[in-house]
């Protein structure tokens, strides 16, 4: 280990996989979706990308998508 | 070498301006504000070319120290009792991320009830911090280990801060036969600091600080234990490589020896 603990190469954050939190899955329902982009705007952790794909391995199902999609589009299923 | 009758805070002025530090945040605070003052006038005649940060208080002073400290600066800082207390989290943090700061804690007791006087609880109080404590007992002493403590602070086996303390009044206030010692021979015993461990430059970058699991957190402080240890035997030596640099008379500072006991004149690490 680095004395004093730096980190001295990047990409560590990336490694570090935040999806192992998540105790709620968002699943979107493409048929239901009017493409608002609510639910890209407002995660917190940048993980749906223009295509509406969820990157799983960084979303840690905070579950503002589902609260945010005007048409129910995402629903919120328990994982684990 | 040159004698002169001056305070001990006097005495740890005139050592700071020897080891020319590059940046110096202070905030005074009774009895440790002459070295503040001391210090304020040496860079505004000229004598010390720094930056003197006039901080709102004791916990930005030290902020300022880490920050200048990982931005590669030689720095220094001074303090007591309510001040050292307020500048509590930010010593972990010098002591983790391996900043070789150099503090003179005056040491005074804590309130309540108010007291300005001589007391340890402040120092002892930041025990487990991850600084080194050096305790001193004469206006000579706190010259010489502020110099010293730079050397220990700096050198590669240790990399940790080092708090110089003197009793508050009774030596802060004491005036006493001081040897300065030459300009010159203090650049051969403490060339510049060059840091290679914890810096910012955008050459090189690195981050500092950053959040960590309990297992590196763990080995980190661990580190730092074992940097304390191995500092023991660095103190010794840079004592006494000062001893014979500046031709000091060993019953002048006989405190080579490390946590022995607390005989007269010892220098104790924590």
């Amino acid at each position: 280990m680095e004395i004093g603990a730096t980190v001295k190469e990047p990409g560590s954050t990336r490694r570090n996989k935040t999806g192992s939190w998540r105790i709620f899955k968002p699943i979107l329902d493409k048929e239901k979706c009017i493409e608002c982009d609510n639910c890209i705007l407002f995660c917190p952790d940048a993980c749906i990308s223009p295509e509406y794909e969820i990157d799983y391995d960084y979303c840690k199902g905070c579950g503002i998508c589902a609260e945010e999609c005007p048409v129910k589009a995402i629903k919120m299923e328990r994982e684990r | 070498m040159a004698l002169k009758i001056i305070s001990t805070n006097r005495a740890v002025a005139e050592a700071v301006k020897l080891a020319k530090p590059q940046v110096i945040p202070v905030y005074p605070i009774t009895p440790q504000t002459s070295i503040s003052e001391y210090l304020a006038q040496f860079v505004a005649n000229g004598e010390l070319e720094a930056e003197y940060i006039r901080v709102e208080s004791e916990h930005s002073a030290i902020s300022a120290c880490v920050g200048a400290s990982a931005a590669g600066a030689r720095v220094f800082t001074a303090t007591s009792s309510q001040g050292l207390a307020l500048m509590h989290e930010i010593l972990f943090v010098a002591a983790g991320l391996r900043n070789p700061i150099v503090m003179a804690n005056a040491n005074r007791s804590l309130s309540a009830p108010l007291n300005i006087w001589n007391d340890h609880q402040d120092s002892i109080a930041e025990r487990d911090s991850g600084w080194i404590q050096v305790y001193v007992e004469s206006a000579q002493e706190a010259f010489d280990s502020i110099l010293i403590s730079y050397k220990v602070s700096e050198n590669k086996k240790v990399l940790l801060p080092s708090m110089v303390c003197l009793d508050g009044f009774i030596l802060t206030h004491t005036v006493e036969p001081v040897e300065i010692v030459p300009k010159d021979e203090v650049n051969n015993f403490l060339p510049e600091y060059e840091p290679e461990h914890a810096i910012l430059d955008p050459e090189k970058p690195m981050s500092l600080g950053t959040f960590t699991d309990p297992n590196y957190y763990m080995e980190a402080r661990h580190q730092i234990e074992e940097a304390t240890q191995r500092s023991k035997k660095v103190i010794e030596r840079v004592n006494k490589e000062f001893n014979e640099t500046f031709k000091r008379k060993p019953n002048r500072r006989s405190h080579t020896k490390i946590q022995k006991g607390h005989r007269k004149g010892q220098q104790r690490v924590q």
